[in-house]
C-alpha cells in the first residue's frame, strides 16, 4: 500500500502540490470493472463489464437512468455512485419542476463536479470513490461526459474508465475519428470491441457481464416501442450486437500493443510502493 | 357569559388563495378498459380564460387522472404526482400499479389537510388483473373504486344521467333478461360524448372542447373506434388513447 | 415568554372582569392586534397598480401591449412607467396589479438571467416557456405561503420558431391562449381580441397587429377610468424582441359635444 505523509486528510499539500487523498480516489475509479462510451452524430452509447464476486452472486448493476435524456455508467464505489445518481435525478426533477424543460445534460454534470470538488477542500470529508461515464442528449445534439471524483467533468468523443480502461481507450482513440458518422449497431460494435480489450485474458463479453445504454433512435433489431430515450439492455437483447463483434486482430485493424502501464512522473518523490 | 361584552378583532380584509375554474370531468371502467374525459374550457366567473387548458393527464401507459377545480392546484398536483411516479421508476424500473396511484394520491391530498388542494380528482386505468378501473376522490383524499363518476362544474348534470344510463338506475330490464354488467366501448364512448354535450347545453362553464383518454388492456384493441390518437409509451403492455371533439364554444 | 410587546395584546379591562376570574373562552382577545401585530407585513391589496396588458398571436411572433399608467388608487400617479421588460432574447412579459411587486419580479427575473446566460454561458438559454414555467412556481409558492405577489402577467416570445403566450396570476392560475388580457381588458378587450385573431392568428401580419392592439387600447382609454392613452408595444419575432417607445394614443373626443342630458349641460 501507499505510504505517504501528506496523505491523512485532503485539506494538506503535499510539497509537491499534490492531494493525496484525491489520487487515491482515482485509484477507487480504476477499482471498478471498465465503463466505455462514444458518440456519433445521432447516438450516444455506453458499454459496462458487470462483476459478480462468485457463482453464486448476481451480477453488480454498472447503469443507472436519471431521466429520460440522461444515463450513467459508473466505476467505483456503487454506495457512492447511488448518493451520487440520487442527487443527479433530484436535479433533473428540478428542471422539469422549476422550468419545465429536461436539464441540460453539461449543467448537470457540472452539478456533480462542484459537489465532488466540496470533498477535496473541506475539512473532515472524503472525495467520492466512483467516476462516471455520463451520456445524454439535450438541444444541441447527443453528449458523452467523464466524471471523476477529483471534481472534474469533460466532454469526450469517446473515453473509458475504471479496470484496465487504457486498454480500451488505446482502441478508441486508433478508432474515434469514424464514430461520428457510425448509426447505432456500428456504433455498439466499436464499444463492444473497446470494452473486449478490458477483459482478463481468460474471459469474454457475455450476455449476463455486458450491459448496454443507448440515447437516441432504436436501432432495427431492439425491440418496437423503444423510443429515443435513455434505455438499457441487458441479457437476451443484446446477443446480436455480441454476435455481430469481429475478432480481436481483425477489430483493431493492427497487431494490438500492449497496453503501457501509467508511468509514475519520476520526481515522485513522497509517494512508495510497498507490498 | 351573558352580559360580557363581545370583543371583537377588526375585520381585516383577507387574501384568498383559492379560486374555481370550472370545467367538469368523468370517467367510466369497462370490463377491460377505461374512459376518462374532460372538457378544456377553463374559467373564472364570467370570463373565459382559455378554450383550451387539458384536465386529464397521462401518468403511466395503465393511469390517466382527470382534475378539476382550482386549476393551479391541480397542476401543482398533476406535477408532484408525476415526480412521485418518476421515483418509483428509479427505485424498482417499472410503472406504478393502478391502485397503488390511488393508494399515493390518497396521502398526497390527505398530507395537505389543513391547507388542501382544491381538486376533485378522478383517476381511470387499468388494474394489475386487467380489468379497467375508476378511483374517486375528494380533495382531502377519501377515495374509492367505482365503475363511474362525474365531478366538477356540472357533476349535478352529469351523474345522474351516469347513473341511469351506466348503473341502469331507474330502468327496468326486458321480462326475462338483466342489465349487462359492463358496456361495450363504443357504447361508453357515445354515453361520454352525450354527457358533455348536455352539459355545454346547460352549463356556462362548460365547453369548447372535449379530450378523451382511452385505457385498453394488455391484448385489446380499440376496435372500430378510429381517429383515436396513441400516446403510449410502448405498444406491448396496456395502451393510451386520445380522442379529441369540438364542444359549442358559446 | 413572548418578549414583542405588540403580541401582549391590550391589557385587561377593569370594566368587566375587574379581578381576573372569567374562564379563559370569554376572556379578551389577547391575539395579534393588527397586521404588524406579527412582525411581518403580507401584501394584503395592491398599492401602486397599473391597469391591463393586451396581447395576442400573429404571424411572425406575438405583439404585447400595456399603457404607461401606474395609479395610486385613483390618482394618476406616475405617467411614465413602462410595465412590458425584456427577459432575455427570446422573452416579454407585462404586468398589470401591484408595481412594486412587479419591480421585485424584474429584478428577480434579470438576477436569474445573469445566472443563466452569463455565468453559464453554455447555449442552453430560456425561452418564453421556461420563463413562464419558473414564474408559475415562483407566483404559486407566494400564494401558497399566503403572501402574494399582487400581479397578473403575460408571458410571450419566440424560440426555435415557436410562438409562446401565456398567462400567470398572484394565486399561480396559468393558461395558454392565441389572444390575453388582464385586469379589466380581459372584460372590454378580450372579446374584441378573439374576434379578431381567433382562427386566423396565421394570417395577421405586423400592422394589422397594430391595428387590431391600437384599437383594443383606444376602448380601453374610453373605457377604463385607471387607463391612460400613452403606451407601449412590444413585438417578438424570429428577430428579437422589440419594445416600442412610448406613444401616443389618437382619440376622438368631439361627440362629446353633442351629448345632452347630463354634465355641464342643463339643456
Amino acid at each position: 500500500m501507499f505510504r505517504n505523509t501528506y496523505d491523512s486528510d485532503n485539506t494538506v499539500f503535499s510539497p509537491q502540490g499534490r492531494l493525496h487523498q484525491v489520487e487515491y480516489s482515482l485509484e477507487a475509479v480504476k477499482q471498478g470493472s471498465a465503463a466505455v462510451g462514444l458518440r456519433s452524430k445521432t447516438h450516444a452509447v455506453i458499454l459496462g463489464l458487470k462483476r459478480s464476486t462468485g457463482e453464486l452472486a448476481s451480477y453488480q448493476q454498472k447503469m443507472y437512468r436519471i431521466d429520460d435524456h440522461v444515463g450513467i455508467a459508473i466505476a467505483g464505489l456503487t454506495s457512492d455512485a447511488r448518493v451520487l445518481s440520487n442527487f443527479m435525478r433530484q436535479q433533473a426533477m428540478g428542471s422539469k419542476m422549476v422550468f419545465n424543460r429536461p436539464v441540460p445534460v453539461n449543467r448537470l454534470v457540472s452539478a456533480i463536479a462542484d459537489k465532488a470538488q466540496v470533498n477535496t477542500q473541506e475539512y473532515g470529508r472524503r472525495p467520492y470513490g466512483v467516476g462516471f461515464l455520463v451520456i445524454g442528449h439535450d438541444h444541441t445534439g447527443p453528449h458523452l461526459y467523464e466524471f471523476s471524483p477529483s471534481g472534474t467533468s469533460f466532454e469526450y468523443y469517446a473515453m473509458s474508465i475504471g479496470a484496465r480502461s487504457q486498454s480500451a481507450k488505446t482502441y478508441l482513440e486508433k478508432h474515434y475519428e469514424k464514430f461520428v458518422d457510425c448509426d447505432l449497431t456500428d456504433l455498439i460494435r466499436h464499444g463492444l470491441h473497446a470494452l473486449r480489450e478490458t477483459l482478463q485474458q481468460d474471459k469474454e463479453l457475455t450476455i449476463n457481464n455486458t450491459s448496454i445504454g443507448i440515447i437516441g433512435p432504436a436501432a432495427s433489431s431492439e425491440a418496437p416501442g423503444s423510443g429515443e430515450s435513455f434505455r438499457i439492455l441487458e441479457g437476451e437483447p443484446i446477443s446480436g450486437f455480441l454476435q455481430s463483434m469481429l475478432p480481436k486482430e481483425e477489430a483493431m485493424g493492427f497487431a494490438p500493443a500492449p497496453a503501457a502501464p501509467a508511468a509514475a512522473p519520476a520526481s515522485d518523490q513522497d509517494v512508495q510502493m510497498s507490498e | 357569559m351573558p352580559g360580557t361584552p363581545s370583543i371583537q378583532r377588526p375585520t381585516q380584509h383577507q387574501f384568498n388563495p383559492y379560486s374555481d375554474n370550472g370545467g367538469t370531468i368523468l370517467a367510466i371502467a369497462g370490463a377491460d378498459f377505461s374512459i376518462i374525459a374532460g372538457d378544456t374550457r377553463q374559467s373564472e366567473g364570467y370570463n373565459i380564460q382559455t378554450r383550451y387548458a387539458p384536465k386529464v393527464f397521462r401518468l403511466t401507459d395503465r393511469a390517466v387522472l382527470a382534475v378539476n377545480g382550482f386549476a393551479a392546484d391541480g397542476n401543482m398536483f398533476v406535477k408532484k404526482v408525476k415526480q412521485r411516479l418518476e421515483w418509483y421508476r428509479h427505485a424498482h424500473a417499472k410503472d406504478m400499479p393502478l391502485r397503488a396511484i390511488a393508494r399515493l394520491i390518497q396521502t398526497m391530498l390527505y398530507a395537505q389537510r389543513f391547507f388542501p388542494y382544491y381538486v376533485y380528482n378522478i383517476l381511470g386505468g387499468i388494474e394489475e388483473d386487467g380489468s379497467g378501473a375508476v378511483y374517486s376522490f375528494d380533495p382531502v383524499g377519501s377515495y374509492e373504486r367505482e365503475t363511474c363518476r362525474a365531478a366538477g362544474a356540472a357533476q349535478s348534470l352529469v351523474q345522474p344521467f351516469l347513473d341511469n344510463q351506466v348503473y341502469f338506475k331507474n330502468q327496468v330490464p326486458p321480462p326475462g333478461r338483466a342489465h349487462p354488467t359492463h358496456l361495450p366501448l363504443r357504447d361508453v364512448l357515445d354515453i361520454v360524448i352525450d354527457a358533455f354535450t348536455s352539459a355545454t347545453e346547460r352549463h356556462i362553464e362548460v365547453g369548447d372542447g372535449l379530450e378523451m383518454y382511452i385505457v385498453l388492456a394488455k391484448g385489446r384493441t380499440l376496435q372500430g373506434v378510429e381517429a383515436a390518437q396513441e400516446i403510449s409509451a410502448r405498444t406491448d403492455g396496456e395502451r393510451v388513447f386520445v380522442l379529441r371533439r369540438d364542444l359549442k364554444k358559446d | 415568554m413572548d418578549h414583542f410587546p405588540t403580541n401582549w395584546g391590550r391589557p385587561r379591562n377593569d370594566a368587566f372582569d375587574a379581578y381576573n376570574t372569567y374562564p379563559f373562552h370569554v376572556r379578551p382577545d389577547n391575539g395579534p392586534r393588527d397586521a404588524f401585530a406579527d412582525n411581518v407585513q403580507r401584501t394584503q391589496q395592491p398599492i401602486v397598480t397599473g391597469t391591463s396588458v393586451l396581447a395576442l398571436k400573429y404571424k411572425d411572433g406575438i405583439m404585447m401591449a400595456a399603457d404607461c399608467l401606474a395609479s395610486y388608487g385613483s390618482l394618476a400617479r406616475f405617467k411614465d412607467i413602462q410595465r412590458l421588460h425584456e427577459v432575455g432574447k427570446f422573452t416579454v412579459i407585462g404586468a398589470s396589479g401591484d408595481m412594486s411587486d412587479y419591480q421585485y419580479l424584474q429584478t428577480t427575473l434579470d438576477e436569474l438571467l445573469i445566472s443563466e446566460e452569463i455565468t453559464a454561458a453554455d447555449g442552453h438559454s430560456l425561452g418564453p416557456v421556461e420563463i413562464h414555467e419558473y414564474l408559475s412556481r415562483l407566483m404559486y409558492g407566494r400564494r401558497s405561503r399566503l403572501n402574494p405577489l399582487w400581479n397578473s402577467i403575460l408571458v410571450g416570445g419566440v424560440k426555435d420558431g415557436k410562438s409562446f403566450l401565456a398567462y400567470v396570476d398572484l394565486l399561480g392560475t396559468t393558461y395558454s391562449s392565441s389572444t390575453l388580457a388582464t385586469g379589466y381588458g380581459a372584460y372590454i378587450a378580450q372579446p374584441l381580441l378573439r374576434k379578431a385573431v381567433e382562427g386566423r392568428e396565421m394570417d395577421i401580419d405586423e400592422n394589422e397587429a397594430r391595428k387590431i392592439m391600437t384599437d383594443c387600447l383606444r376602448v380601453l382609454f374610453y373605457r377604463d377610468a385607471r387607463s391612460l392613452n400613452k403606451y407601449q408595444i412590444a413585438t417578438v419575432t424570429d428577430s428579437g424582441v422589440a419594445i416600442s417607445p412610448s406613444m401616443e394614443l389618437g382619440t376622438q373626443w368631439g361627440f362629446a359635444e353633442g351629448i345632452r342630458g347630463y354634465g355641464a349641460q342643463t339643456q
